[in-house]
């Protein structure tokens, strides 16, 4: 078998492969914080307990009423982006204007609070889904197998993240969000409804991190708790690319699953740690981010 | 320009009224120092001393969000930092004395800080935040590789030890006027440094960043030595905390402890010196309690909701609506 730096190359494109597919969740669970910091200005600390209830929620429906992957894929998202919306709405919206540090410390106790209540109904104990049948098996490349249902997770993702790019930056209704958040008052005043646009956009940025949950379901152990440390690497994630923009989200999100993955073939003790490293590294060399515009 | 002879009556009335805010303060501490020193004669001590414990870590945090403005979510790793430090070399050497152990802990929590800082202070505002909360993350992944943390099973069985190589630690009374004695060091060391000329910086810092540079104040330096204390003295707390409990555990190192000096210190009233102590003495008999109920699952959730009922109803805390009372009403 040939080998790459004294390593097999199955071996390494395997961790890559699964580093690309850390990589595309990073990049959609950043890509829905960016958006909503963006554009509310809101750093939403709960969005790893939406992306975990997206994920429960595709094998809750699954098992108590027969809802199948592919409705999931569209149910699950809505109920969670409903969700936020109401939090929004509710909760986010009273503290709107203030020092940015509040609406953290509000969504880390919303996150507290969902991620707690679900703990004690349904343990921290993996729930298991199985795959849908269409992706049983895989392809077998000369240097290694890429099984389906892991293609289909980057392809949704990248066409996600780049449906949001586009829509954001290249669109009327992104151009309106954006005009939203610079001056609300001039655009309430054209007879845009601006607080519904930031329901919306949070809503938005919840599903996101919910759809992402829903990809999540098959392969990776679903509990209330999966949402809570992914959530810390996305903040590094989030802190490297710079918030400013929503392409850095994207790339830097599926640079550090390439990153992480590499580092697991060489050194796997440190994999869970490196890109706290190239954060620690990135903040000392360039602190806006690689992305970031602001000093 | 006003009448001189009205400045001076100003003057004068405000200086009346620092006065008599002074002499209730005083007051007011001199009835809670009192009560602190018979509380054990009530209260079981050991409960007493975790109250303590968490209350110098809500303090040493306080001193940094609530005076600089600085919002820290990797407090834990100082705690922990002091924690495991203080317990490896108590259950390690023997010739080590509890307080020199203590002290060992301290300062690798204060370097811990000054490494931490360097880093973070690169950050303003909520960024600050994610990258304290993410650098904590790599101190965590750290402890739990390191070989003499006992990596998920913590560390047991640490000796209290003699204080100054005679006072017995075993004994809970002494332990608790040991404790006492550290946490009203530390509040007093607050205490002095937010009165201090250097702890107006930190305010001015905290009100009105770019003011206080352009009025040519080297703001990082600071914010890092401000830092660096407030972890030093963290890193105490979980010290102290480590000899009394004679264990040390991930527990204090996970980012959900960071989010819970941070609820302790908010619930108290930020900005205000005796808050984070209430804070910490709900939360913990909060904890306790529901610990004892047919609720103990609900912890989590439970400190959740005070969270975001805080951060909507009431910012300025138990202690700073109070002070809004106080001051309403008899100023």
């Amino acid at each position: 078998m040939s080998m790459i730096l004294g390593v097999p190359v199955a071996v390494l494109f395997g961790q890559l492969l699964l580093g690309i597919i850390n990589g595309a969740f990073y990049a959609l669970l950043s890509l829905g914080l960016a958006v909503i910091f963006g554009l509310l200005k809101i750093i939403n600390f709960a969005h790893g307990a939406m992306y975990m209830m997206g994920a429960m929620a595709t094998v809750i429906m699954f098992d108590a009423l027969g809802i199948n992957y592919w409705v999931a894929l569209f149910v699950a998202p809505v109920i969670v982006g409903c969700f936020g919306m109401a939090i929004e709405y509710f909760l986010l919206r009273r503290i709107a204007g203030q020092d940015h540090i509040y609406s953290l410390l509000l969504t880390f106790g919303v996150a507290l609070m969902i991620q707690g209540i679900l703990t004690n109904i349904y343990g921290v104990s993996g729930m298991r889904y199985s795959m849908p049948e269409l992706f049983q098996g895989g392809f077998k490349l000369d240097f290694m197998y890429l099984p389906y249902y892991r293609a289909w997770v980057i392809l949704m993702a990248l066409l996600v993240c780049f449906g949001t790019w586009f829509m954001i930056e290249k669109t009327k209704l992104g151009a309106y969000l954006r005009a939203g958040t610079e001056d609300a008052q001039l655009m309430q005043g054209f007879g845009i409804n601006v607080p519904l646009l930031v329901s919306l956009t949070y809503g938005f940025g919840v599903m996101l991190a919910a759809f992402a949950g829903v990809l999540a379901a098959p392969i990776y152990s679903v509990n209330p708790v999966m949402g809570s440390n992914i959530l810390i690497v996305v903040f590094a994630v989030v802190v490297i690319g710079g918030m400013g923009s929503i392409a850095g989200a994207i790339i830097t999100g599926l640079l550090m699953g390439v990153i992480e993955g590499l580092t697991k073939v060489f050194y796997p003790e440190f994999s869970s740690a490196v890109i706290f490293l190239v954060m620690v590294i990135v903040l000392l060399i360039r602190p806006s981010g690689l992305f970031g515009k602001e000093a | 320009m006003g009448n001189p002879v009205d400045q001076t009556d100003i003057q004068k009335s405000m200086l009346e009224d620092m006065k008599a805010d002074r002499r209730r303060k005083n007051i007011l501490n001199l009835v809670l120092l009192a009560l602190l020193l018979v509380a054990p004669a009530v209260v079981y001590p050991v409960f007493l001393m975790k109250i303590l414990c968490f209350a110098l870590f809500a303090v040493a945090f306080n001193l940094l969000l609530g005076f600089t403005g600085l919002l820290s979510f990797g407090h834990a790793a100082f705690l922990a930092a002091g924690g495991y430090t203080t317990g490896y070399l108590l259950s390690t050497y023997s010739g080590f004395t509890t307080e020199m152990g203590i002290i060992a802990g301290t300062l690798a929590a204060t370097v811990l800080g000054a490494l931490f800082a360097v880093v973070a202070i690169r950050r303003q505002g909520i960024y600050f935040a994610m990258i304290t909360l993410a650098l904590a993350q790599l101190v965590y992944f750290g402890f739990v590789q390191a070989p003499f943390t006992g990596g998920e099973d913590g560390m047991h069985g640490i000796p209290r030890g003699y204080l100054f190589g005679f006072i017995d630690l075993e004994n809970n009374l002494a332990m608790y006027y040991f404790v006492l004695a550290v946490f009203l060091g530390g509040y007093l060391l607050v205490q002095r440094v937010v009165g201090s000329p250097f702890g107006q910086v930190l305010k001015a810092i905290k009100q009105n960043e770019p003011r206080a540079v352009s009025l040519g104040y080297n703001v990082n330096q600071y914010k890092v030595l401000a830092f660096v204390m407030s972890a030093g003295l963290a890193g105490l707390a979980g010290s102290v905390k480590t000899v009394v409990f004679q264990l040390a555990s991930l527990n204090d190192a996970h980012w959900h402890m960071s989010g819970e000096v941070i609820l302790m210190t908010l619930l108290g009233g930020t900005g205000t010196l005796l808050g984070p102590v209430f804070g910490a003495t709900f939360v913990v008999n909060l904890e306790y309690q529901l610990s004892q109920g047919p609720l103990g699952d609900w912890v989590d959730p439970i400190l959740g909701g005070i969270f975001v009922l805080t951060v909507i109803a009431f910012q300025s805390g138990i202690v700073g609506e109070i002070q809004k009372f106080v001051k309403k009403n008899l100023g």
